[in-house]
């Protein structure tokens, strides 16, 4: 059984693995998602790859629980504590932080203490469980899914232009120049920012660099690939 | 020191640097095939390209070191293709610094010699260029290590110190072949953040040559050189 939460791509997914548990996964079926959404154009493309999406790997209910296990909390601190380290310019709707709370309590990886007295949203403690900590201790130990995103927006534009006898150097060249200004903008951010930011922004630069070796290699093997793709 | 024969001021934003229409041949085989780039006053701008494609060789031209066979090279609104070797040479040693992959350190000398020798080849007093070298050992993180050769230095050490060697006559454009290439990647990282910080605090223009994107991504902006000509357009035209 699968669950995927409202936000799309910010969302969790709960994945049945034996009658009675419900274990978190979230990285192969997130990456998926972002794909799906990539057709709309290459700006936006890059924008959701390369920056709200280095975070869907580790997702928020996985982050929430980390930050938990740090120090019980309410929502409210939660949120601002994952804003901090993890939104980069994309925070985390309340919504979100109490739906996937209300989750990790039916799940019995956190506690929700008593409703304290005080004015504005939910006033609870949530403490993390023995349960949520070996979640959290399970998630770190096991690496993300290795496999490269195989079936990317940018393989699939290549082919296609080939098969219709397009320009797909253009488009390559397109691409490279969108991937190398992402790169600009992650320097920046790497230069002026904490060591947090820089080390956010030095994930994002080991990936667009691996995408343009091999816009830089596709680009010398278009003569080849073309035949291969027509015949 | 000698009178060289540039004397224009440069202005931010104000083309610094110019190719135009450049073509370069060694033996029979071409290297520049009509390549064209402006660099403007303060900029820092990367050639980037394949092995082979010329990057090296237009930064070369850029940079007073080749003449082209054809075209045109500008700096500071003057041409300089025509000047001959020692004109070039003091355009060079007063206007421009290098670094180059590997730091080319004189291994006789210390690394504070090695700092201050564009400066003893221009004429100042060796207590006084030695004085100047000295000040830049703190900013580039090399403290303590003026009085090292080069086989006494790391890698990193060794380009820092070649940095060193490329700032310290204060120059209008720093030329850089790949700075990077012979270091890891934090040390790489290292030289390009003293470069690029030195140069924006300095307004100093930068042509960088790199294949690497991470290099490159520290520059304003690119320019890619394939099979002997420039061939990117810029950004606006893409993106819009």
């Amino acid at each position: 059984m699968v669950t995927l939460g409202s936000a799309g791509c910010s969302g969790w997914v709960g994945v049945r693995v034996a009658p009675g548990t419900k274990r978190l996964a979230a990285p192969k079926v997130a990456v998926r998602v972002v794909c799906v959404r990539t057709v709309e154009s290459p700006v936006s493309y890059l924008t959701w790859v390369y920056t709200e999406c280095m975070l869907v790997g580790m997702s928020v209910p996985f982050a929430l629980l980390g930050l938990l296990e740090r120090e019980p909390s309410h929502g409210y601190d939660l949120k601002r504590d994952y804003d901090a380290f993890f939104g980069r310019g994309k925070a985390l709707p309340f919504g979100q932080v109490y739906s996937t709370l209300a989750r990790l309590v039916r799940d019995g990886m956190v506690s929700p203490g008593e409703l304290e007295p005080g004015a504005g949203p939910e006033r609870k403690r949530y403490t993390i469980t023995d349960v949520g900590k070996r979640e959290v201790e399970d998630w770190l130990d096991v690496p993300v899914e290795p496999e490269p995103h195989l079936q990317t927006v940018l393989f699939v534009k290549v082919v296609l232009a080939l098969m219709l006898g397009r320009s797909a150097e253009r488009y390559l060249e397109t691409q490279r120049r969108a991937h190398q200004q992402r790169m600009r903008e992650l320097t920046v951010l790497k230069r002026s920012g904490s060591p947090v930011d820089a080390l956010l922004a030095d994930h994002g630069l080991f990936h667009l660099e691996a995408d343009l070796r091999w816009i830089e290699l596709t680009s010398s093997r278009l003569d080849a690939l073309a035949v291969s793709v027509q015949s | 020191m000698n009178q060289h024969p540039i004397e224009a001021a440069s202005h931010p934003g104000e083309a610094l640097v110019e190719a135009r229409d450049i073509y370069v041949s060694f033996g029979a085989t071409p290297a520049l095939r009509g390549a064209s780039v402006t660099v403007a006053s303060g900029e820092i701008v990367a050639i980037m390209g394949p092995s082979g494609s010329g990057k090296s060789t237009l930064l070369h031209c850029l940079a007073g070191i080749l003449v082209p066979d054809r075209g045109e090279v500008m700096f500071a609104g003057k041409p300089i293709h025509g000047l001959g070797e020692n004109e070039r040479s003091t355009l060079r040693r007063e206007r421009f610094g290098f670094v180059f992959q590997f730091g080319q350190l004189v291994p006789e000398l210390t690394a504070e010699e090695n700092v201050a020798l564009p400066l003893l080849l221009g004429g100042t007093r060796r207590a006084a260029a030695l004085e100047q070298a000295r000040q830049w050992f703190d900013e580039l993180g090399l403290t303590g290590l003026g009085g090292r050769r080069s086989g006494e230095l790391s890698g990193g050490e060794a380009q820092r110190v070649a940095l060193a060697r490329g700032l310290v006559t204060r120059p209008d454009v720093v030329f850089a072949d790949e700075p990077t290439g012979s270091l890891d990647s934090l040390n790489g990282e290292r030289v390009m953040n003293l470069l690029v910080g030195v140069a924006r605090q300095h307004g100093t223009t930068v042509v960088v040559v790199t294949h690497a994107p991470r290099v490159a991504a520290y520059a304003d902006r690119e320019v890619v050189v394939r099979d002997g000509k420039v061939t990117s357009a810029p950004m606006e035209a893409v993106l819009t």
